[in-house]
């Protein structure tokens, strides 16, 4: 079983594994899209106070989690790659970043397109948004750290402790709301009372979660594929693969 | 010690490090890091007079005024302990309602009234569908109203 996990840790059989599941899991996404998308548009009634606007939670929430949800898979596959020298935490650290970087960049978009006619304006500087803003600077210092270095070991491990040092910042993300005052509300569903949200509305709310992040791990398979050869390129199998020779 | 044991205890310490620095840091930027004072803290006199500062609070139901032929408006905010009114001049925004969270900039007169550069209307975490909210409002609610 161990051997079996552990043969996948290989780059080779990682590509092969990838490809046999992300077409998968695309498809599982796009289902979980349609339901979750249907489910918020058109079933879930209008807030009682916000009316129709409170629909960008659909979008908003499910990116902001995932925002953070990929930081934590970049810093812990980063650490794997530093502490057991694993190739693979090289490579899905490296691969992970831009993704959580969209998902940041869409939780902050979204907010501040929700914020305008909700709160009457489009940025504050409370701790929550700027967290969150610390966030988005943490990827892309990291992506062009991961641009910056031309070796991709010295790269990979320069990336590893800057993503090590930025986990800090992600429980501060989350209790933001709770520790200091903001304009942001606090937690709706990720906490321990009862979420706060009607069941006809929180449903399609984690229908959408679970879309987004089958998505990014599917998303996030293909950019490692990518990455692999790119690691690889001096293997006899990838030159095999890649003149088509070969299947991988 | 091996080698991969020495390099978890590094990150294990580093994380560890970061962790306790920031915490220090933050702690000692709390105030900073309020977005609002609420009125309790303003009524007891911690909030600034010389410039600028926000105050955040519920709009007390029955205390909002609008003065006739103008945009000024009157209201009571109110963290359920201590009150203070607040005037604004403008338009409110779209979540301004009595019952609501709200966070006006602005500076502190010397007679106590908060005069508002702009408010800015908190929402709270409750998302539910009209009816709910209307049956809702059949349960005696009487913290917030005078």
């Amino acid at each position: 079983m161990f051997e079996r996990f552990h043969q996948y840790a290989a780059p080779l059989h990682f590509h092969r594994l990838s490809r046999k599941l992300s077409p998968w899991l695309f498809g599982l996404s796009a289902v979980l899209f349609v339901a979750g998308l249907v489910g918020g548009l058109v079933l879930a009634p209008a807030d009682y106070q916000q009316g129709e606007s409170f629909r960008i939670i659909y979008v908003h929430v499910p990116s902001a989690w995932l925002s953070m949800f990929c930081y934590m898979v970049m810093a812990s596959a980063g650490a794997a790659g530093l502490i057991w020298k694993v190739k693979m935490g090289d490579i899905m650290a490296r691969a992970s970043a831009p993704l959580g970087a969209s998902f940041t960049f869409l939780a902050l978009a979204t907010g501040s397109l929700w914020g305008k006619p909700m709160w009457g304006t489009w940025w504050v500087w409370d701790a929550r948004l700027t967290s969150e803003l610390i966030l988005l600077f943490l990827y892309l210092g990291y992506i062009a750290l991961q641009s910056a270095i031309e070796d991709r070991r010295a790269a990979a491990r320069a990336g590893a402790v800057l993503a090590i040092v930025g986990v800090v910042n992600i429980p501060i993300i989350h209790y933001s709301v709770e520790w200091w005052s903001t304009l942001h509300q606090g937690a709706t569903v990720t906490k321990f009372d009862k979420p706060s949200i009607d069941v006809s509305m929180l449903i399609p709310l984690l229908l959408m979660a679970l879309a987004f992040q089958v998505f990014f791990f599917a998303a996030l398979l293909v950019r490692a594929r990518c990455e692999i050869l790119e690691f690889e390129q001096h293997t006899a199998w990838v030159r095999d693969y890649l003149r088509g020779g070969r299947k991988v | 010690m091996t080698p991969r044991r020495k390099r978890m205890v590094v990150i294990g310490l580093l994380v560890l490090g970061m962790g306790l620095a920031t915490t220090l840091i933050l702690r000692a930027f709390n105030q900073n890091l309020m977005y609002f004072y609420s009125t309790s803290d303003v009524v007891a006199g911690k909030a600034p007079t010389a410039r600028d500062f926000r105050i955040g609070g519920l709009v007390v139901k029955g205390s909002l005024q609008r003065l006739p032929n103008s945009l000024t408006v009157h209201f009571v905010l109110s963290d359920l302990k201590k009150e203070v009114t607040v005037t604004y001049t403008g338009i409110l925004p779209d979540l301004f309602r009595e019952g609501q969270g709200i966070v006006a900039n602005g500076q502190l007169g010397a007679d106590g009234l908060f005069v508002a550069r702009e408010v800015l209307a908190k929402h709270d975490e409750n998302y539910m569908p009209p009816e709910v909210a209307a049956s809702l409002k059949h349960q005696p609610d009487a913290t917030l109203t005078r």
